[in-house]
């Protein structure tokens, strides 16, 4: 049933902005997304939180305001986020990663939770695991397309992104559009299990080139 | 004493209990809390229902205007959800604008009137191109304990269930629409969307249902909406613990469980309010 198990181009550049603490861009097809992580900083007396950091995700659209569907996606990598990073290492703290929308052309929020987690790589952040994200899309036959383009995705019956730890395979962060059967939503984490792995594989190959570099 | 051990180990106290299966409260680990829905409570509204589970309480009112069909779809109507989180319902939301739970909250519900087709959009146009309904849904929590997601989605499944739009006709002539308030239909139903929340503890431990004090204590929740077809409309696990495929399977079917009690329970109000 797996038309097209092949995920798009993808390549990523770190350490490229001067100020912020981790920066990284990363590019799937002509998907997007440039991240600056500052952290960990110090933080507002109302935000602190005693025994760990406080992460905070800021998502900004190529054009226009925030609106409600960012601050969705912005729960969800910061939930992500929070899940893998060691904040307890960093109590009153503050970790702000800044995610900057370059271009979107499909598969959106996976490529923003790559370029975070390069991000956060590239600050130095102690970390459980790392993760990354793939997005699924389910069509009208019944198959699968990996990382789908913004054209695949308006023509496709079901769109799933999953965030996937390096550590165990397992899902760390689920979220869907249209409706789909129990089965076909099996058969998408397994075919997302498979691209993680391709995707951690290109996370080990960027880090260990940018190390030889220097 | 135990108050005190609460106090000042609530995780600690929390696992206590797990370690015998079942929760302070007393229910089990796969147990809801007493859901009570109440149809047609505000006689003002088109529909509306007050949801409550356990002490978490949820109102939804929806009110119906005419309108422009939008003009890249001249034969649908608009359905504009919103979930109002004021700082009524408990001392962690600040009067003001929205927070981010209520802006998630509200995204969440959008999806699922989006992804389940519970109404067709379709079904509120009145004149192709000319005149359209929009339903406004307001679901706002007067009693916030937890599990906000599963109230609201149930609510607003009872309130739309609950609406009756008067017919409309247009006049040839005028080209004005004519209201007749007598003539009063119910809005089809496609579909029956539940949602069912859990909560992660410990990584391996999954509680339905969750109360606020289990939610700030959790390493992570999911929330599945099913409809009755078995097909999953929003399944929205916001990161937090990792989960294996297997342990998703678990949490599947205990909402498909769900689905076949709340359809029950609305199906018995709805026959109870009926005129005889």
């Amino acid at each position: 049933m797996e038309r097209d198990c092949c995920l798009r181009v993808f390549a990523c550049e770190q350490n490229l902005l001067s100020r912020p603490d981790g920066s990284a861009s990363f590019l799937q097809g002509d998907t997007s997304v440039l991240a600056g992580i500052y952290g960990p900083a110090e933080v507002k007396v109302s935000k602190e939180i005693f025994d760990k950091a406080t992460l905070e995700v800021i998502l900004k659209p190529k054009i226009g305001l925030p609106a409600v569907q960012e601050k969705n996606q912005e729960q969800i990598i910061r939930n992500t986020c929070e899940a893998v990073v060691l904040t307890t290492l960093h109590p009153r703290t503050s970790i702000t990663i800044v995610l900057q929308v370059v271009s979107d052309a499909g598969s959106l929020l996976a490529c923003c939770l790559n370029a975070a987690c390069m991000g956060l790589l590239d600050a130095g952040l102690p970390m459980k695991s790392l993760f990354c994200g793939v997005t699924c899309a389910l069509d009208f036959e019944g198959g699968i397309t990996l990382d789908p383009t913004d054209k695949q995705e308006k023509e496709s019956r079901a769109l799933l992104t999953f965030a996937i730890d390096s550590v165990e395979k397992k899902v760390l962060t689920i979220t869907s559009k249209g409706s789909y059967s129990i089965e076909e939503l099996q058969q998408c984490i397994a075919t997302s299990q498979k691209a993680a792995e391709k995707l951690f594989q290109f996370y080990r190959d960027s880090v260990s080139r940018k190390y030889s570099k220097s | 004493m135990a108050a005190g051990f609460k106090t000042v180990e609530p995780l600690e106290y929390y696992r206590r209990f797990l370690k015998e299966n079942c929760r302070p409260d007393g229910r089990e680990l796969g147990e809801f809390r007493p859901t009570t829905v109440n149809i047609g409570s505000i006689t003002t509204a088109d529909g509306s229902s007050l949801v409550k589970l356990g002490s978490t309480t949820v109102l939804c009112g929806i009110k119906a205007e005419f309108s422009a069909p939008p003009t890249d779809a001249p034969n649908k109507g608009y359905i504009v959800p919103n979930v109002d989180l004021p700082s009524l319902c408990s001392s962690r939301f600040r009067p003001g604008p929205p927070g981010e739970e209520a802006q998630v909250a509200s995204q969440f519900i959008a999806d699922v009137i989006e992804n389940s087709q519970i109404v067709l959009k379709e079904d509120l146009c009145i004149a192709n191109g000319k005149l359209a309904w929009v339903l406004y849904c307001d679901i706002i929590c007067l009693d916030y304990d937890g599990n906000i997601l599963d109230a609201c989605t149930c609510a607003l499944l009872g309130a739309l269930k609950n609406v009756r739009l008067p017919s409309v006709k247009i006049n040839e002539e005028t080209g004005l629409a004519e209201v007749c308030m007598k003539e009063k239909s119910p809005l089809k139903i496609r579909k029956n969307p539940v949602a069912t929340s859990f909560a992660i503890f410990d990584d391996t431990l999954s509680l339905v249902d969750p109360t606020a004090e289990e939610e700030t204590l959790a390493t992570g929740t999911i929330t599945i909406v099913m409809d009755e077809d078995d097909r999953l409309c929003v399944l929205r696990k916001p990161g937090g613990s990792a989960i294996s495929a297997e342990k998703l399977q678990t949490c599947i079917s205990r909402a498909i469980t769900r689905h076949k009690e709340v359809r029950k329970l609305l199906d018995e109000v709805i026959e109870s309010i009926q005129p005889k």
